[in-house]
C-alpha cells in the first residue's frame, strides 16, 4: 500500500486518503512502527480483550440509555403501560427506567446489553487477572502494569455498583441501604460521611443524581485513562509469550499486527458484542419491573448484589454473632469493621503481590516468558488459596439460595461457610502445591524416559518392561524450559549483621522454593536414552536368538 | 552446586539475556539458578502447511465461507431494521418481548457475522507463519540515560530547583495546601447529621397504621399469629421527607400468646395483651427484618440472615447483628386504637459510633 | 341464616358498620385473646351437610386421627384442629402437604392423596368443630382486582419471604417460603387466612378480602406474563445472573477464543 508515498496514485481513493492523513498526522511513521508488531497467540491472551471490548459495549449502550434516563428522585405517579405498577408513586429515575424498558423500541434490549456487559466486564477483567497471576506475567518489568490493571478492576466494580443503584428499584435501594449501614459503622466519621453521600438522611433526594455523575462521567473517564495507561505499557513491554521452542526472554513469537492480528482482534470485538447481544436477547437481567420502586419498608427474599460485590456481602454475612462492643459510651461495630478490614487487606495483598514475590526471589531480570502454573508450585498454590477465599466469600452471599435449592438448613450453611473460609484456602494451598509438584515430576519423568508406548517386551532374563518412546526435540523442550529457583540463606549485610528483613526473606524463600523439581538436564536425558538403547539392543538380540 | 560457581553463571546468563547490569543489583543466592546442563533450545517448530495453502479447492471454499458470513451479517442487520418497524411496542407486554427478541436476533447476526467472518479469514487465508521479533530491555541504553540525566541536571541548574531552597520549600507548602479548599467544598454535600438519627416520626400518642394504606390499627384487628407491617399514622407519601421518615419509623407488629412472652421487668408495660411492636430496621446494616415465623417467633433478615427472637426482647440468636431490635412501647387509646407510648428510646437501625452518647 | 350472613357481609363492607363490628370484637378481646382468633369471621355462607360431616369424620379417623387425636384435639405428634377452619384443611390436604410424611423442617408439597369430595368432607368435619376460616368466596378468587395495589401489598407483606417475583426464599433452620408461580388463587387465599405452619396469618382486618383479591390479581399477572426480557433464570436475581455471566457468556467467549487462537488446518 502506498501510505508512504508523497504523491497519490491516479484514481486511487485509498492512496489519496492515505496521503492526506499522512501529510497531516504522520500516519506512515506510526504504521511503520506498529504495523508489523508481533502479537503472540493464545486463547488466554484474549481475556483482557474481552474485558476491554465489553467496556466499549458499555460505553455504546450506556450512551443510548442516558438519552432516556432521568436520574431524579422526585416522586411521580407512574402512567406507563406496565399494569402492576399503574399509578404507583415512584421516583423519576425508576419511572424513566420503566419507560426505557416498556416504551422505547430496543430500550429493554439495550438495558440488558448494558447490564450483561457490565457483568462480563468485571468477570473478564477478573479472569484476565487470574491468567496474569498464574502465569507470572506480573514479574519485572510488568509490576506497575499489574497495579494499573488492579486499579481498573476496582474501577470496574465501582462503575458496576454505581450503575446497579441507578434505577432506584427495591433491590438496588436495599443495596444502598446496606452501604449506608456499613458507612455508619465506621468509627468517628461514619454518620458524617453517610450524611454527605445521601445529602442528609437516608435515602434523601440526591444520591441517585450523584451516583449518576460518578457513573457516567468520573468513573468511565478514569477507566479510559487507566486503560490507555495499561495499553501504553503493553506496547512498551510487548506481550509476554509462553515458554517453548524458539521462545526466549529476548524475543517475541507470534503474528504481525497487520493483517492477522487486526483481523482477529477486530473480529473478536464483534464476537464479544455479538455474544453479549445474544444473551441479552434471550435472558432477562435485572427485571426491575418485578421489584417495584424503592421503599424503605419492604424487602425481597434473595436480596443480593451483582456478582462482583457478592464477596463483600458474603463477608458481611459470615461475621459471627455479637462482635460489636463498646468502649465507654462508644460503639465499635466489629461485625462491620472486621469484614471490611479483611476485604481491604485481601485487595491490598492482590495489589502488592508482584512486589512481594520479587522481594522473595530477589530476581531482577526481565521476564517475558510465561510460567506454566505447575512450574511455580508455591505461587500457584497461593493463587488457588486466594481464589478459594474469594469463592467462599462469594458463595457466602448466596447462602439463602444454596439453602433453598439444595434443601439444606440455612443456619448450617452459614456456619459451614464460616469454617470453610478458614479451612478451604489452606486445603486448596496444600492440594494445589502437591498437584503442581506431581505434574512437574510427571513432566520430568516423561522428559527423561519418553512417553509410554504401550509396547511390553520380555527381556532374556525374564523381566517384562514397557518400551518408552523418546520425545521429539520440540515436545521435550516444552517440558524442560523453565527457571529453577533455590531457597536462599539469610546473609549478613555490610556491617556483618543478619537483619530481621534478611531472616524473613530467607524464611519466605524456603517457603517458596524448599519443595521444588528441577528441570530435566541434558545429562539425565542422555543417560536415560543410552540406557534405553541398551535395552533395545538386548531386545533385538533376544528376538534374533529366538529365530 | 556451590554459591560461588552459581554467581558466575548467573552473571554470564544475565549478560547474555539482557545486556549490561551492574553487579550490586544482585545479591548472593537470590536469583533463579541457571543450569549449564540445560537442554538446548531446538528453535521454532517448523511451519505446518494448511489445507487452504495446499489446495485451491479449500482456499476457494474458505473464501466462500467468509463471504457467506459477511452476507449473513448484512442480512441480520437488515432484519433488525425491518424488525424495528414491524414489531412496535404496545400496551401488550408480549410486544416488548417480540421487539426485544427480533431486534436482538438481527443485531446478533449482524455482529457475529462480521466477527466470525473476520477471524475465519485471518485463520484460513492470511499467512500463518509465526514470526520472531527481538525484544529490547525496557530500560534505556546507558547513553540514553546519560542524556536524560543531563537534561534533568540542566533543568535543575537553569531553574535553580535544588539551589533555591526557599522557593522549593514554599512550592511544596503551596502544593500541599491547595487541594484543601477544593475538599472543603464537599462539606456542603450534606448537613451535619446532628441528632436526626436519634428521633423518628413516632411520638406519644401516634397511632399505628398499616403500610402502605395508612389505615389505623385497632388492637382487636391484631389476631394471634398475624403480623402487621406498620408505619406511623399521619406519615403520608406526599410529604417531602416521607421516605427518610419511613426508613426509620417502619415497625413490625405481632401478637403472641402473652404466656410465651418473656419481657424484661421495665418493659412489661411496652406491650399490650401480647401485642408487641419492634423496629423493622436491622441493627446490622439496616435491611428491613420482616420475615416473621409464626410458630418459632423468629424474625429473619433476608439480607444477612441475622435472626431475632421476638418473644425474648428480639435479641439476636444468629447472624452478624449484635443488638436486639429496638422495641416501640405501645398501648391502646380510648377508641381502641394502638398508639405509641413514646418514640423509640434508642436510635433505630445500624450501629454508629456515638449512638449511646446522650 | 343465609339472610343473616348476607346482612353481616353487607355490614362489613361499610366502614361505619365495620367500626361497630370492631368495637364489638374489641370487647370480645377483653375476655381473652383466645376468643380473638375465633373472631376471624368466615368469608361466606357455610354449606355443610350432616352427610358430609359424617363422611369427613370417617376419613379423618382412618387417616388423621393417629396424629391429630380422635376428636381432633391434637396429640404430641400433631396440633389440635379445633377451630382451624375449613380453609386450613383444604389448603393442607389439597396441596398434598397433609397427610404429612416423615418429620422434616416443614411439610412438603406432595401428590394429593384424596379426591375433592373427600377433602370437602374432611373440611366440613373440621369446620363443624369450631369457628375458623372457611373456604374462600369465589368472588375473591377471580383475579379481577387492581394488580398495582396488589403488587404493593405483596411487596410489603409477602415479598420478604416469597421473593418479589414469587420465587420463594429461605427461612431459618431448613424451613423455606415456597415459590408461588404454580399456586392457584384459592391456595394463595387460604394460605393468607390460615397462616399454615410458620407463615403468619393475614386476617381480613389486616388485608381485606378485596385486597387479597388484588394480591391474587398481581400474582396471576406475574404467573401469566412471561418476562419481557426473555428466560427468567428462576427469578433468583443477581446470583443466577452472575452464574450465567461467568459460565454462559464468558464460557462461550472462551470457547470462541480457543477456536480463534488455534491453528487452522
Amino acid at each position: 500500500m502506498s501510505v508512504t508515498q508523497t504523491k497519490p496514485q491516479k484514481n486511487s481513493f485509498l492512496a489519496g486518503t492515505a496521503n492526506y492523513v499522512d501529510e497531516r498526522v504522520g500516519a506512515s511513521g506510526i504504521l511503520k512502527e506498529f504495523g508489523r508488531k508481533i502479537f503472540p497467540d493464545h486463547w488466554s491472551f484474549m481475556l483482557g480483550e474481552v474485558a476491554m471490548y465489553s467496556f466499549f459495549v458499555l460505553l455504546i449502550s450506556g450512551t443510548f440509555l442516558t438519552f432516556f434516563f432521568d436520574p431524579s428522585m422526585t416522586m411521580v405517579k407512574y402512567e406507563g403501560v406496565y399494569a402492576p405498577l399503574k399509578e404507583a408513586i415512584m421516583s423519576k429515575a425508576y419511572d424513566s427506567s420503566l419507560y426505557i424498558t416498556f416504551e422505547v423500541r430496543g430500550g429493554l434490549l439495550m438495558r440488558q446489553v448494558h447490564h450483561w456487559s457490565a457483568l462480563l466486564f468485571v468477570a473478564a477483567a477478573g479472569l484476565h487477572m487470574l491468567r496474569v497471576f498464574f502465569t507470572g506475567a506480573f514479574r519485572k518489568p510488568r509490576e506497575l502494569n499489574w497495579v494499573v490493571g488492579f486499579v481498573l478492576f476496582i474501577l470496574a466494580m465501582a462503575g458496576g455498583f454505581t450503575g446497579y443503584s441507578l434505577p432506584d428499584d427495591l433491590l438496588s435501594g436495599n443495596g444502598l441501604r446496606i452501604i449506608d449501614g456499613m458507612i455508619k459503622g465506621v468509627p468517628f466519621i461514619g454518620t458524617g460521611i453517610s450524611s454527605l453521600l445521601f445529602g442528609g438522611e437516608f435515602p434523601g433526594h440526591v444520591v441517585i443524581g450523584r451516583l449518576y455523575s460518578l457513573h457516567i462521567m468520573l468513573i468511565p473517564a478514569l477507566i479510559l485513562v487507566f486503560l490507555a495507561l495499561h495499553l501504553f505499557m503493553l506496547i512498551i513491554h510487548k506481550h509476554t509469550h509462553f515458554s517453548g521452542p524458539g521462545r526466549k526472554d529476548t524475543n517475541i513469537v507470534g503474528y504481525p499486527l497487520m493483517p492477522v492480528y487486526v483481523a482477529k482482534a477486530g473480529g473478536f470485538f464483534f464476537i464479544v458484542f455479538g455474544a453479549i447481544m445474544v444473551i441479552s436477547t434471550f435472558f432477562t437481567i435485572n427485571p426491575i419491573w418485578n421489584y417495584g420502586g424503592y421503599d424503605p419498608s419492604p424487602v425481597s427474599a434473595g436480596t443480593q448484589p451483582d456478582w462482583y460485590i457478592g464477596w463483600l456481602d458474603g463477608a458481611l454475612r459470615l461475621a459471627p454473632t455479637g462482635m460489636e462492643f463498646m468502649i465507654g459510651d462508644y460503639t465499635v461495630s466489629m461485625n462491620i469493621l472486621l469484614p471490611l478490614t479483611i476485604s481491604l487487606v485481601f485487595l491490598a495483598l492482590v495489589a502488592i503481590y508482584p512486589f512481594i514475590e520479587n522481594w522473595v526471589t530477589g530476581d531482577k531480570r526481565e521476564h517475558h516468558m510465561l510460567d506454566r502454573p505447575r512450574n511455580a508450585p508455591t505461587r500457584t498454590a497461593i493463587g488457588a488459596a486466594g481464589v478459594m477465599f474469594y469463592a467462599v466469600l462469594w458463595a457466602g452471599a448466596s447462602t439463602d439460595l444454596i439453602a433453598t435449592h439444595f434443601k439444606m438448613n440455612l443456619n448450617q450453611v452459614l456456619v459451614s461457610m464460616q469454617i470453610s473460609l478458614i479451612v478451604l484456602p489452606i486445603v486448596a494451598f496444600i492440594v494445589t502445591k502437591r498437584v503442581c509438584l506431581a505434574l512437574q515430576r510427571k513432566d520430568k519423568e516423561v522428559a527423561i524416559h519418553g512417553r509410554e508406548s504401550g509396547r511390553i517386551v520380555r527381556l532374556p532374563h525374564g523381566e517384562y518392561i514397557e518400551v518408552h518412546e523418546p520425545l521429539d526435540a520440540y515436545e521435550l523442550y516444552k517440558l524442560v524450559d523453565f527457571k529453577d529457583y533455590q531457597p536462599t540463606l539469610a546473609r549478613p549485610n555490610a556491617n556483618g549483621k543478619i537483619t530481621v528483613g534478611a531472616r524473613v526473606r530467607s524464611a519466605l524463600s524456603r517457603f517458596y522454593f524448599q519443595d521444588r523439581i528441577t528441570p530435566a538436564t541434558k545429562t539425565e536425558i542422555e543417560q536415560a536414552r543410552h540406557h534405553a538403547q541398551e535395552i533395545e539392543s538386548q531386545v533385538l538380540k533376544a528376538i534374533e536368538n529366538d529365530k | 552446586m556451590s554459591d560461588n560457581s552459581n554467581e558466575v553463571e548467573v552473571k554470564k546468563d544475565l549478560e547474555k539475556a539482557s545486556g549490561s547490569y551492574s553487579e550490586h543489583e544482585y545479591e548472593l543466592g537470590l536469583r533463579g539458578v541457571v543450569n549449564e546442563d540445560a537442554v538446548a533450545d531446538p528453535g521454532l517448530e517448523p511451519h505446518r502447511v494448511r489445507m487452504t495453502d495446499k489446495s485451491e479447492k479449500h482456499e476457494k471454499a474458505a473464501v466462500r465461507q467468509v463471504a457467506l458470513l459477511f452476507t449473513l451479517s448484512m442480512l441480520g442487520s437488515a432484519f433488525a431494521l425491518w424488525a424495528y418497524f414491524n414489531f412496535p411496542l404496545s400496551e401488550d407486554l408480549s410486544s416488548v418481548r417480540l421487539n426485544t427478541l427480533y431486534l436482538g436476533v438481527g443485531m446478533t447476526l449482524g455482529l457475529m457475522g462480521i466477527g466470525i467472518g473476520a477471524v475465519h479469514w485471518a485463520k484460513t487465508l492470511m499467512p500463518d507463519n509465526e514470526v520472531s521479533e527481538e525484544r529490547h530491555l525496557v530500560r534505556g541504553s546507558d547513553e540514553k540515560r546519560a542524556a536524560a540525566i543531563e537534561i534533568l541536571a540542566a533543568a535543575n541548574q537553569e531553574s535553580g530547583f535544588t539551589r533555591r531552597k526557599l522557593i522549593r520549600r514554599t512550592l511544596y507548602g503551596s502544593l500541599a495546601l491547595f487541594p484543601f479548599p477544593g475538599i472543603i467544598l464537599l462539606a456542603d454535600l450534606g448537613p451535619n447529621p446532628g441528632d436526626s438519627l436519634r428521633h423518628t416520626y413516632w411520638k406519644k400518642g401516634t397511632r399505628l397504621a398499616k403500610d402502605p394504606t395508612g389505615i389505623e390499627i385497632k388492637a382487636s384487628d391484631v389476631t394471634l399469629g398475624s403480623v402487621f407491617q406498620v408505619i406511623p399514622a399521619g406519615l403520608n407519601p406526599s410529604q417531602h421527607d416521607y421516605l427518610e421518615e419511613k426508613a426509620k419509623a417502619a415497625v413490625l407488629l405481632v401478637r403472641v400468646d402473652p404466656s410465651e412472652l418473656n419481657e424484661a421487668e421495665d418493659r412489661k408495660s411496652w406491650s399490650y395483651q401480647g401485642i408487641v411492636a419492634y423496629s423493622k430496621i436491622c441493627t446490622h446494616v439496616g435491611c428491613p427484618v420482616a420475615l416473621y415465623e409464626q410458630q418459632t417467633h423468629h424474625l429473619l433478615c433476608p439480607c444477612h440472615q441475622s435472626t431475632f427472637d421476638l418473644v425474648n426482647g428480639c435479641k439476636v440468636i444468629f447472624g452478624p447483628a449484635a443488638r436486639p431490635l429496638p422495641q416501640l412501647p405501645i398501648t391502646v387509646d380510648s377508641e381502641g386504637y394502638l398508639v405509641a407510648q413514646s418514640d423509640f428510646l434508642e436510635p433505630v437501625g445500624p450501629s454508629f459510633w456515638d449512638r449511646s452518647v446522650k | 341464616m343465609k339472610q343473616l350472613r348476607r346482612k353481616v357481609n353487607g355490614l362489613r363492607r361499610s366502614p361505619r358498620a365495620l367500626g361497630i363490628v370492631m368495637i364489638a370484637a374489641l370487647l370480645a378481646v377483653g375476655t381473652g385473646y383466645s376468643t380473638v382468633s375465633a373472631a376471624v369471621a368466615p368469608n361466606r355462607e357455610v354449606v355443610r351437610t350432616q352427610e358430609q360431616i359424617d363422611l369427613g369424620k370417617k376419613i379423618f379417623l382412618a387417616n388423621c386421627a393417629s396424629c391429630h387425636g380422635k376428636n381432633a384435639e391434637g396429640t404430641q405428634n400433631g396440633p389440635s384442629l379445633i377451630g382451624v377452619g375449613e380453609a386450613s384443611v383444604d389448603f393442607q390436604v389439597s396441596t398434598g402437604r397433609m397427610p404429612g410424611a416423615a418429620s422434616g423442617p416443614q411439610l412438603e408439597v406432595k401428590p394429593v392423596q384424596f379426591t375433592e369430595e373427600d377433602i370437602a368432607a374432611m373440611a366440613a368435619f373440621i369446620g363443624s368443630l369450631g369457628t375458623g376460616p372457611s373456604i374462600p368466596d369465589e368472588a375473591y378468587l377471580q383475579a379481577n382486582g387492581d394488580p398495582s395495589a396488589g403488587g404493593e401489598l405483596f411487596r410489603i407483606n409477602c415479598a420478604m419471604c416469597h421473593n418479589a417475583a414469587g420465587a420463594g426464599g429461605a427461612l431459618t433452620q431448613g424451613k423455606y417460603a415456597p415459590g408461588l408461580m404454580d399456586s392457584s388463587a384459592k391456595t394463595i387465599y387460604e394460605a393468607m387466612v390460615t397462616g399454615p405452619q410458620n407463615m403468619p396469618v393475614f386476617s381480613d382486618a389486616n388485608i381485606t378480602p378485596e385486597q387479597k383479591n388484588d394480591i391474587i390479581t398481581y400474582l396471576t399477572f406475574v404467573q401469566e406474563n412471561a418476562s419481557v426480557g426473555g428466560e427468567e433464570l428462576g427469578s433468583l436475581g443477581p446470583v443466577s445472573e452472575g452464574l450465567v455471566a461467568w459460565f454462559g457468556l464468558l464460557g462461550l467467549l472462551i470457547i470462541i477464543a480457543v477456536w480463534l487462537a488455534a491453528k487452522s488446518n
